[in-house]
């Protein structure tokens, strides 16, 4: 009786999906920089999120590490404040600001109250286009970064992660960590920073987006005031690279009781016609959920991993598919082996039916909960202008997913996944798994 | 400012502002003794449905360590009605996203989906208050699973071994001195008898709290609560919550954790000290700002001494948990910087300790911090399912709705007087650990 009752109630509610209702409004400033808006004047504050393209991958040669501790240090001091300074105002106006740096961007989160506005932005101001760079702050930022590089190279997560990038990059930046290495950061000199900042934070890169309690005009005035001062041009960017990854295994001997494995072989490319139908092919493979394949025949059959993951990683210049999974030294092989299984059974035969629809109907109804505040919102209109979406495509986003057929998965599966020519990096002691010998 | 990524676990323990104003939230209770608060904000169609069970790791029987969640894994199992793996399938195919977490004092369940879909969540949760079915298959597979586990959280971590470490010394017989996933060999012995035996005692309407949070009312709640967990029977010999006190601590403890894993040696301190109690919130509240005083970022006053003034530590901290059943803790750290050894680190960091008692709260730190909390107050309302999460903790936790809503002007009134009298309380090195995570030394 109920469990009529439930399979009635699931057919209404599929049909009738969520709607995420995102006005946005696109902006251009008197200097001509463009800017995307959602007004929402329920709360009195605003979200605003800046991001330049290029981000650590314009490390000048030599220099690796320059951008990441200049962006560390933004907020180390700016104009006539020193860092304790600057924090002390950033406090005094319950202010905050978030400045990270990955492969392809640099990104700034700032969030702040509307009585505080003015105030704020000309903090953001100082510590964009007048960060100090004090000798004191660099080294003791400079102390912290080398923390952390040496607590990367005894993380096996980070360790799995930095010897796929060798593999699957060469010598392109995409190899090496942003954060750089001991050897390089140490080198680091003041003109070094300064150089980094000029080459990323120009004017010719910038995406921006804010949500909140603002109008259009306040937020061209805005836009101007905060970022005019920025050089037009910056470093060029770096070329595509160029993605080789051979087919085995590599093990990296670590003393640790589970084995962390990281896999994977070439990708696509967020443009790539095709790449609605790879997500929905993923999501049915290893797409985070407990119910993908991968979850079910490693972890929820085999009790082999708490978890088992695969995700298309479009950078900018490179693609890639990849996968994790962590499990005790003396069964690390077995999950390998069944993920390879699963690999070549998508491959040869693609999904189901029920799979395919299961997948789209978990996709098109997650993807209204993602715009779910402010700041998310924000972060999610940036990341659109740069893959040169347009502002209308959160409406139609839905149909891209619903217009992938049966035949497309099968067509896609074949075309990109590779079972042979995954590769793995497993770090730990793994009973039974040895090295591949280098093509 | 960098953080440091072996730390990364500390900064999830720092303590949330609390927020009550201008928050939209309704409380009440369903007949069978259910708790029910709902948290509205009708700005996107979306809703969180959460129930948590007042039933933790530090509810365990002896020799069990590890079976609340070990138990809250099998919950994703089959029932009378769902197949293994349906529940989470469903809400899978209805575009939201599910999980649970265990905690010391509280176990609890959750999915976020489109609003309209919250009746189909009830049936389900509601289902598996009562009815799981489970096989020895089960038992056997998703034990391999909660290992597995503990090996990426723990095992392969050293700084979370020497976490472990550091609650085992600090609880003399509190069960906040286990882990909550279970010790290994425990976790290893865990059945099918203690799984339902937990089930049977804990997981009933009147010991566990329905919180929903987004486009939602509580019209419509109360409606669909009183049908699907209404007509739940409360368990009537639900056991009074009582657990083990802790004796007198007398006797400073030190210990030291050698690992060839550790990349970043540090120096850590824990305190017992007092928790949020139902309308006794005040040391509590005091010890939430002096965390923030001492340790929270750039402007702290460990900062100032350890990493601006002397150049000794690369990473300072203060962290305090008030919400808790029982005793917590009250954390301080530093990681010194190379070339600087734990000792020298841990007697800089008593130093400024000393001084801070001297020097006494710098009343400009105090009204930047105060006013921080008024403006959370406001940044919260674009994030109720944070909400939402405050108040199935504070009361899974022993605390009331109005303690909740006390909480934003309790924070208020305490003085910088009252900071530096629960500092000179709660810093009694008879009650505290002192910890050093160093890397293995190598013998030829």
């Amino acid at each position: 009786m109920i469990r009529f009752a439930l399979s009635m109630m699931m057919v209404l509610a599929i049909a009738v999906p969520a709607h995420a209702e995102v006005k946005i409004q696109e902006v251009t400033s008197d200097s001509g920089l463009t800017a995307w808006l959602v007004e929402d004047h329920s709360i009195p504050f605003v979200a605003l999120e800046i991001r330049f393209r290029g981000g650590a991958s314009l490390d000048a040669p030599g220099k690796r590490g320059a951008i990441n501790l200049m962006t560390a240090l933004l907020e180390e001091g700016a104009g006539d404040m020193n860092a304790r300074a600057f924090a002390r105002a950033g406090e005094a106006l319950a202010t905050s600001f978030g400045f990270d740096v990955g492969d392809d961007s640099l990104s700034v989160s700032a969030r702040f109250l509307t009585e505080n506005k003015d105030a704020s932005v000309a903090l953001l101001r100082a510590a964009l286009v007048m960060p100090r760079f004090d000798d004191e702050a660099i080294e003791r930022v400079r102390g912290q970064v080398l923390a952390n590089i040496s607590a990367e190279a005894k993380d096996p997560n980070d360790i799995a992660s930095r010897t796929f990038d060798q593999i699957a990059f060469g010598d392109h930046p995409y190899a090496s960590s942003p954060s750089g290495t001991e050897q390089s950061v140490s080198a680091l000199t003041r003109d070094d920073l300064v150089a980094a900042h000029r080459a990323v934070m120009a004017r010719d890169r910038i995406y921006i987006g804010a949500v909140g309690d603002i109008t259009p005009e306040e937020l061209t005035a805005l836009v101007d005031d905060l970022l005019d001062a920025l050089p037009a041009e910056g470093a060029p960017m770096p070329p595509a690279a160029e993605v080789t990854i051979p087919g085995g295994i590599t093990v990296v001997p670590f003393d640790t009781p589970q084995s962390v494995a990281l896999f994977g072989h070439s990708g696509m490319a967020q443009e790539d016609p095709d790449f609605f139908t790879a997500s929905v092919l993923n999501q049915v493979l290893g797409g985070g959920s407990f119910e993908s394949r991968l979850m079910e025949e490693v972890r929820e059959k085999r009790g082999l991993t708490y978890g088992v993951y695969s995700y298309l990683v479009p950078k900018d210049l490179a693609a890639i598919y990849l996968g994790s999974v962590s499990s005790a030294n003396d069964r690390i092989a077995e999950a390998i082996e069944v993920i390879r299984a699963e690999w070549a059974k998508a491959a040869a035969e693609g999904v189901t039916q029920a799979e395919l629809d299961d997948a789209k109907t978990y996709m098109t109804g997650a993807y209204p909960l993602r715009f779910d505040g402010n700041g998310p919102i924000a972060r999610i209109m940036v990341g659109m202008q740069m893959l040169g979406l347009p502002t209308d495509y959160i409406a139609t986003r839905n149909e891209r997913v619903e217009a992938v057929t049966l035949g497309d998965v099968r067509r896609v599966a074949a075309e990109l996944l590779d079972p042979e020519g995954l590769h793995f990096v497993v770090v730990g002691q793994p009973a039974g798994l040895q090295s591949t010998p280098a093509n | 400012m960098i953080r440091l990524t072996a730390l990364a676990a500390f900064f999830s323990l720092l303590p949330g502002f609390l927020a009550a104003d201008n928050e939209a939230v309704t409380a009440f209770e369903l007949d069978n003794g259910m708790q029910v608060i709902v948290v509205e904000d009708h700005r996107a169609p979306v809703v969180q449905h959460m129930v948590w069970y007042r039933a933790g790791s530090a509810d365990e029987p002896k020799g069990s360590s590890g079976v609340a969640h070990f138990l809250e894994h099998l919950l994703f199992k089959a029932t009378d009605k769902l197949e293994a793996g349906e529940l989470s399938a469903t809400v899978a195919r209805n575009g939201g996203r599910d999980n649970a977490f265990t905690s010391y004092d509280y176990t609890a369940y959750f999915q976020r989906v489109a609003a309209d879909r919250l009746e189909l969540m009830m049936s389900m949760e509601s289902d598996r208050m009562r009815n799981i079915r489970l096989t020895e298959d089960n038992i056997r597979t998703e034990r391999d699973v909660i290992i597995e586990e503990r090996n990426q959280r723990t095992e392969n971590n050293p700084s979370a071994l020497f976490g472990e470490q550091m609650s085992a010394a600090q609880y003399l017989n509190h069960r906040y001195g286990v882990p909550i996933i279970g010790w290994m060999h425990e976790m290893r012995t865990l059945d099918m008898q203690d799984a339902l035996s937990f089930y049977e005692t804990y997981y009933a309407p009147n010991n566990a709290i329905l919180v929903v949070s987004g486009d939602v009312t509580p019209e419509d709640v109360r409606r669909l609560a009183e049908k699907y967990y209404g007509v739940i029977p409360a368990n009537p010999d639900l056991p009074e919550r009582i657990r083990t006190k802790e004796p007198p601590q007398t006797a400073e403890r030190r210990l030291i954790f050698r690992d060839a894993r550790v990349a970043q040696p540090y120096v850590r301190r824990s305190y017992l000290a007092p928790e949020r109690d139902p309308g006794d919130q005040k040391a509590a509240a005091a010890l939430t700002i002096l965390a923030e005083i001492l340790g929270g970022g750039t402007t702290s006053y460990l900062a100032n001494a350890l990493q601006f003034d002397e150049p000794i530590a690369t990473y300072s901290g203060a962290f305090y948990r008030g919400v808790s059943l029982d005793d917590t803790t009250f954390t301080i750290l530093a990681v010194p910087r190379s070339g600087i050894s734990l000792q020298e680190a841990e007697d800089a960091m008593d130093a400024a300790l000393v001084d801070f008692l001297v020097d006494g709260v710098d009343a400009e730190q105090l009204e930047r911090i105060k006013l921080q909390i008024r403006a959370d107050q406001i940044y919260a309302r674009d994030d109720v399912d944070r909400i939402a999460n405050r108040y199935g903790q504070a009361l899974a936790s022993g605390l009331t709705v109005e303690d909740v809503q006390a909480w934003p002007d309790v924070l208020e009134a305490v003085t910088a007087e009252d900071i530096v009298q629960v500092a000179r309380d709660v810093f009694d090195i008879r009650a505290s650990v002192t910890g050093w995570l160093m890397r293995e030394e190598v013998t030829q």
